[in-house]
């Protein structure tokens, strides 16, 4: 086992050592990973050359899976166990998936997140999206032979706190260290913008399998502000397959009666459809219900009976527009993003609208995930001078309900993030000495038309009359957009507090269960792990405090200085134990003991930029 | 310079209503460059604690500079004048009156060029509501006419954002399903 390089204080092991980061891009149908090599982002292919991984997970009888091309193979005769699309799923109940009747698995309510059952009892979509993501994290791993150090990954930029979430357990239970979760229009911009080093004001429309984003963004000088995104979380390439799948089998009066017709019919009706973005008219063959089903599609058709469905994605495009206070020849240019805006009539209604045509001279499919990886990159400290800074905004408004089942709004949607609100509440009952808060996210004014995020408890308010406390709540929403919501009774000092996730996500202790369960290797023993990850952490947390300690160690008083330079001695010496808790310890330590020179950092940068001094113009 | 001091210390800007938006905007950016979290992803939970503090601190006092009517609103509560919206409801009668003519219109409004007609004119008004809070607190220093100014421009965004759903509900409609 390699020992931990000990260097003298102020000197750092391998100041240059590269980390490993990489850029995923986690799809409804199909997931990709990149990473930035010799300067250059670009997707990893696996050992038979492809880049994409479909989407998909079969559990197989027994124990084992399948993963991508070899589950997508066995979707049509096995689909129950054969979990598609299950990006659809993440933080929603059953009774959120539209067109669930239509789909093949065997659906299992639960008041937070829906299950799947399968042959290997029931899965969480958590626990399918981390199958797809352990294995991109493994393709990484081998292609670079060594550990990675953390990834930045996509999702669609109208998902909300629930979907987020779920994102992030999931690539937590894969073992991931999430650098930052970032916006899928966001990241195609910076993989465009980078690209032709444009300027100005760009609309990103990204059609995906089972998503739909629009995002109007302001490109200056390395800075992506997003003005304004909008979208549909549950419209995309999958309902033009669905939509054409239905109307195959009316025209041929067939009706699919078990869930092997109905991934038969889906297959067929999308091989027709992609035929058509090069032609203007596709075969379609398939076996439905036990009878042949022969015949023709025309394009013309078949944009007919989708034609519903790019009218959505248009109104979510004029309305993002209005709410970025822009008129559409402000745009200076749009990015099609998604393998759905192949087809041919998605082109046109988009270069109708803007009056130009969209650009398409970035690969859709890959686009995210190099956008991601360069983000993860700079992320990761490899680009030191990298000027490349994000500036999201939260998709969806966050508010809590009141009296009356009505939405209070605190933070309103397309406000850039991170970003803290309060609003002061108050009893309505004489000697009210608690107080349930509900925190609710999305735009209409009824309670029962938003989504239910978390609901928790502020206790041990001291009796006082009706009106007269007065109850901060906080919410917080950090760079990944997550929320964290607090309440604080302002004379009592009472307070609660409540990460946004229990009522959605997985608990932190059944996420270390499953991880245990399902990605222990047969030949990696679990406390070897531990030890290993523990080191690496540890490495991480000294390289850090070293690399400020060079930067700005003048800031530091003497006595100060070695205090930290004794807590860094005591992380390297516990690094040498193969004791993990120890070891963690010293890093905890070590970080405790570098919070007030971390603010004092903090200051000395914000005065610099005061003073005109920015460190990226020096 | 500390988490404590006004936005308009923060951003290094002369406390007054007029401003040059592009600077804020430039300025924005320049202190984000500094306290994003993002720029301290490598370095630990204290240093991205920090830098959370103050990105929220920037994108706080940004929000409320960009804006005019928000910053005009911050302006009096920094002179002592505090705007009171929800306690102070007392309006002029002829501001009611066109308030009253303007929810007739939005009413009986059926098509996006009736609502771009009423939007022209909320426009306008707010445009002229937002000289007279300059004239009130950068030449005459009289807050109190500017917080009362601030208050009946409210209503006026309100408004305003009442046409927008408008506009969302009919562009909804006039599209077809």
């Amino acid at each position: 086992m390699a020992l931990l390089q000990i260097s003298e204080p102020g000197q750092t092991p391998n100041p240059h050592q590269r980390r490993i980061a990489v850029g995923i891009d986690l799809g409804t149908t199909h997931s990709l990973v990149a990473s930035v090599r010799h300067g250059v982002a670009e997707c990893l292919p696996d050992a038979q050359g492809r880049v994409i991984l479909p989407s998909i997970v079969r559990y197989l009888e027994g124990g084992g899976r399948q993963i991508g091309f070899e589950a997508q193979a066995a979707s049509a005769h096995d689909p129950e166990n054969t979990i598609a699309s299950v990006k659809r799923f993440m933080g929603r109940s059953v009774n959120d998936v539209i067109g669930r009747e239509k789909l093949p698995y065997r659906f299992v309510d639960h008041p937070g997140m829906l299950g799947l059952r399968t042959v290997q009892g029931e899965k969480s979509p958590v626990e399918v999206s981390a199958d797809i993501l352990a294995t991109l994290r493994y393709r990484a791993e081998d292609t670079f032979n060594d550990d990675l150090y953390g990834a930045v990954i996509t999702v669609p930029a109208y998902f909300d706190d629930a979907q987020r979430q779920a994102t992030k357990d999931a690539a937590k239970l894969a073992g991931l260290n999430v650098l930052r979760l970032i916006n899928e229009p966001t990241a195609a911009a910076i993989a465009y913008g980078l690209d032709n080093a444009s300027e100005g004001v760009y609309a990103i429309y990204d059609l995906g399998g089972g998503t739909f984003d629009i995002s109007i963004l302001r490109l200056t000088k390395g800075v992506f502000e997003v003005l304004a995104t909008g979208g549909d979380s549950a419209l995309g390439g999958d309902d033009y397959d669905r939509a054409l799948a239905d109307w195959i089998m009316a025209q041929a009066g067939v009706r699919a009666k078990t869930p092997q017709d109905k991934a038969i019919a889906i297959i067929a009706a999308r091989a027709c459809k992609e035929e058509l973005s090069a032609t203007h008219c596709a075969a379609c063959h398939a076996c439905i219900g036990g009878e042949n089903v022969k015949f023709e599609v025309v394009s013309q058709q078949f944009e007919k009976l989708t034609a519903e469905l790019t009218q959505r994605t248009m109104r979510a495009v004029r309305k993002t527009l209005r709410d970025a206070n822009l008129d559409k020849n402000d745009v200076k240019g749009v990015v099609m993003v998604g393998g759905s805006t192949r087809m041919p009539q998605i082109q046109r209604a988009v270069a109708d609208f803007f009056g130009r045509m969209p650009l398409t001279n970035l690969n859709p499919d890959e686009v995210v995930a190099l956008g991601a990886a360069i983000q993860a990159n700079q992320l990761a400290g490899n680009n030191a001078g990298g000027d490349l800074l994000l500036l999201d905004v939260i998709p969806l408004s966050l508010g809590i309900e009141t009296m009356g089942g009505l939405v209070e709004r605190i933070v309103p949607r397309n406000e850039t993030i991170p970003t803290a609100k309060a609003q002061d509440f108050t009893t309505y009952k004489d000697g009210q000495t608690a107080l349930a808060l509900h925190v609710v996210q999305g735009e209409r004014d009824l309670v029962a038309d938003c989504r239910s995020l978390a609901r928790f408890e502020l206790r041990g308010i001291p009796p006082m009359a009706a009106g007269a406390a007065r109850i901060r709540v906080t919410f917080t929403v950090d760079a990944d957009g997550l929320l964290s919501a607090s309440a604080r009774e302002q004379l009592s000092g009472v307070e609660a507090r409540i990460d946004v996730k229990p009522s959605y996500g997985l608990g932190d202790e059944q996420i270390a269960n499953m991880l245990q369960d399902s990605f222990t290797k047969a030949d990696v023993d679990m406390k070897a792990r531990a030890l290993v990850e523990a080191r690496v952490d540890a490495e991480r947390m000294a390289l850090a405090t070293q690399s400020a300690l060079d930067a700005d160690g003048d800031l530091l008083a003497d006595l100060d200085r070695a205090g930290i330079d004794r807590l860094m001695v005591a992380v390297h010496v516990a690094s040498l134990l193969e004791d993990p808790a120890r070891i963690e310890a010293a890093t905890q330590a070590l970080a405790k003991g570098t919070e007030a020179f971390a603010a004092m950092r903090m200051n000395r940068g914000i005065q610099k930029a005061l003073a005109g001094k920015n460190i990226a113009t020096v | 310079m500390n988490l404590q001091s006004n936005d308009f210390e923060l951003f290094g800007l002369t406390p007054q209503f007029a401003q040059d938006r592009a600077a804020i905007d430039a300025r924005w950016k320049d202190l984000q460059r500094e306290a994003h979290p993002d720029k301290f992803a490598a370095q630990g939970a204290a240093a991205q604690r920090v830098a959370m503090q103050w990105s929220v601190r920037i994108n706080e006092a940004y929000q409320r500079l960009k804006d005019p009517l928000k910053r005009a609103a911050y302006l009096c509560e920094l002179h002592g004048a505090a705007v009171n919206a929800e306690n102070n409801t007392a309006m002029p009668p002829e501001f009611l009156m066109q308030q009253m003519d303007w929810r007739e219109a939005l009413d009986d409004a059926r098509s996006l060029a009736d609502l771009d007609d009423l939007g022209l004119q909320v426009k306008m008004a707010m445009r002229d509501g937002l000289s007279k809070c300059e004239q009130f607190m950068d030449h005459q220093l009289d807050y109190l006419q500017a917080a009362q100014q601030v208050r009946a421009l409210m209503f006026v965004e309100r408004f305003e954002r009442d046409v927008q759903a408008r506009l969302d509900q009919i562009d909804t409609m006039e599209r077809g399903q």
